[in-house]
């Protein structure tokens, strides 16, 4: 790092010597960003351009480098014909579409509970917040026991609730998907809650006993003064969370390799297994670049409707 | 940005002046307090099942009804995973190479240019920020692809370079300390500039220190997510010896050939020891990196 503290541009005490050579202020800064941006250059500017390229080549690993071949756009129109694709985007609306809202929901009403003075607090929220720090792959690996058909605790649970005929959950096509809906949610809760306790701190307390004086309800303060409030909060924890869901196959390649069938095949599973297993390096750019102008195009409606619904901020 | 507002984010007992709606909560506190509770119960159910599973044999994982406290507890897969023939102790040692040289990196080369995009002026600055920006929206995944053939070339393929490099240099790390150093006067800079310090030396001795409780915020986040990452081995990673940590927990198998219950939770409870630990000693920085890491 020697070389960045070159001179800069000295007025009262000037080096000796070095009285009329200014440093320039433009190398200074350059030699700041310079570590990262060669790194972000390397590992981020250069492969996504190398991803754009790819998806107009068709292209396997076998045979090597030299194997490139340019199709111009027909992976783009074998993706948006391509049944398989329509039915991850499919599931991925399902997938993201039922545990998003649902987490923001439960998320906000969790806050809404920590945010009295409720015993052990802390504790509470920490508890609440653990399953979203814990790795994947633990987390994976002991819901799929829990969630075991024969003997897995929560059928044991349901079984002792008088209930038969008990899912299969992830060996069944049917409760595959609802299964790791209720895991995605039980691990984002917290961190949703954990959001909303932030903005809460900054809530119109004077507005809550101006209203309460005006013999205003619980729910009618809530409608008119804390859900406004937390608005752009909940746009925020939606587009997150959203992009994460869209994204995240971590728990799908674990949890059931996008079966039984193709019954969990989402989205970010689909390409993984084209790119990953089959090798099919054009396509699965190409089923990327489309997820990523589709995940684009929702996550910025949402933004535009929120800013349509906030004028008032 | 503030310290300020960073200290009453995470503060339990913020207003001490009590209105009459907070006496009444007041005296509802357990009322609140039980679901609450229960609710809580719930949500550790999984872990506790993890914990007591790792102490049981794998015969009684699935005694109908369950046991929550295993009788006798026995240790034997805890050292089974630790010095059996799986041992996950290497996997750890990875698993921590990489933590240490992600989180040094990360912390480094993003303080520094979130520094400089923030608070210093040089022709080019804006563009390049731009196309930072451009790049933050992209998805990780869709960077796996072009990553994985380009370390393929490079031979850094199935080494622990592949999952180290792309964490040193991020775009949003730079993004996080960006919004600090914006929010930081510029007087100070002006003050040490006429009293003749050089550019290093007002970022060093004037604005980091005050960047101090972003920079272990960045710290705790790129911990964490190095730490549990399992997407970027699973497709980087294919020989044992460089498994981190979420590749060797899946690979703990009974006679049948099925996921062995109690080696997997005795090796996912050792995994997740680390990561506990630095939520629960930090936790309030931890909830302040995340709340930092969105809209504000």
């Amino acid at each position: 790092m020697a070389t960045v503290t070159a001179p800069a541009p000295t007025r009262s005490v000037p080096a000796p010597g070095n009285r009329r050579r200014l440093g320039p202020p433009d190398r200074v800064g350059w030699l700041f960003i310079l570590p990262n941006l060669v790194g972000v250059a390397l590992f981020t500017f250069v492969p996504l351009v190398s991803v754009v390229v790819l998806a107009f080549t068709d292209w396997n690993l076998v045979s090597g480098l030299g194997g490139i071949e340019f199709i111009g756009a027909d992976n783009f129109t074998n993706v948006l014909a391509d049944p398989l694709f329509w039915g991850s985007v499919g599931r991925t609306v399902v997938y993201a579409g039922v545990s998003v809202p649902l987490t923001v929901l439960f998320g906000m009403a969790l806050a809404l509970a920590l945010d009295r003075d409720v015993p052990g607090r802390g504790a509470l929220r920490a508890v609440f917040f653990m399953p979203y720090i814990v790795s994947t792959v633990a987390i994976g690996m002991t819901w799929l026991m829990l969630m075991n058909p024969s003997a897995g605790l929560v059928n044991q649970v349901l079984g002792a609730f008088g209930l038969t005929d008990l899912p299969a959950w992830f060996a069944s096509s049917y409760w595959a998907l609802p299964a790791l809906i209720v895991i995605a949610i039980w691990s984002g809760v917290g961190y949703a809650a954990v959001i909303y306790l932030s903005a809460l701190q900054d809530a119109p307390t004077d507005l809550y006993e101006a209203a309460e004086m005006d013999g205003a309800g619980p729910w009618r303060r809530f409608r008119t003064i804390t859900w406004p409030s937390l608005l752009p909060t909940t746009v925020f924890l939606m587009v997150t969370l959203f992009i994460g869901t869209s994204q995240g196959f971590g728990l799908v390649a674990l949890l059931t390799a996008g079966g039984p069938g193709d019954a969990t095949t989402v989205l970010s599973f689909y390409m993984y297994q084209t790119g990953f297993q089959f090798y099919r390096f054009g396509y699965a750019a190409a089923i990327g670049m489309v997820t990523f102008v589709g995940v684009l195009a929702l996550t910025l409606a949402m933004w535009r409707a929120q800013r349509g619904k906030a004028l008032n901020d | 940005m503030t310290d300020a507002t960073l200290t009453r984010v995470s503060d339990g007992t913020r207003r001490s002046n009590l209105t009459p709606r907070q006496r009444r909560s007041r005296r509802n506190r357990w009322l609140w307090g039980i679901p609450l509770w229960l609710l809580a119960l719930a949500f550790l159910a999984p872990f506790a099942w993890m914990v007591s599973t790792s102490l049981k044999s794998n015969l009684d994982a699935f005694s109908i009804p369950m046991q929550w406290i295993p009788d006798p507890a026995q240790w034997d897969s805890y050292v089974e995973v630790l010095t059996g023939e799986n041992s996950i102790l290497p996997a750890f040692a990875n698993s921590v190479i990489v933590a240490v040289a992600r989180v040094l990196g990360e912390v480094l080369t993003a303080t520094m240019a979130g520094y400089a995009f923030a608070r210093l002026h040089f022709r080019g600055r804006d563009k390049v920020f731009l196309a930072y920006l451009a790049t933050s929206i992209i998805p990780a995944q869709l960077l796996l692809v072009p990553r994985f053939i380009y370390f393929q070339q490079l031979s850094l393929y199935d080494t622990l370079w592949a999952l180290i490099l792309p964490g040193m240099f991020t775009v949003l790390g730079t993004f996080l300390m960006r919004q600090f150093f914006v929010a930081q006067p510029a007087a100070f800079a002006e003050a040490a500039r006429i009293d003749g310090a050089n550019e290093w030396q007002i970022f060093w001795r004037l604005y980091l220190p005050m960047a101090t409780p972003v920079i272990s915020a960045l710290g705790i986040l790129a911990f964490v997510w190095s730490w549990n990452d399992y997407e970027t081995p699973l497709v980087l990673i294919s020989s044992p010896e460089v498994y981190t940590l979420p590749l060797s927990l899946t690979g703990f198998a009974d006679e049948q050939g099925a996921l062995s219950p109690n080696l997997s939770m005795a090796a996912s409870v050792v995994s997740i020891i680390p990561v506990l630990i630095v939520f629960l000693l930090l936790q309030k920085r931890f909830v302040q990196a995340l709340t930092h890491t969105g809209i504000k």
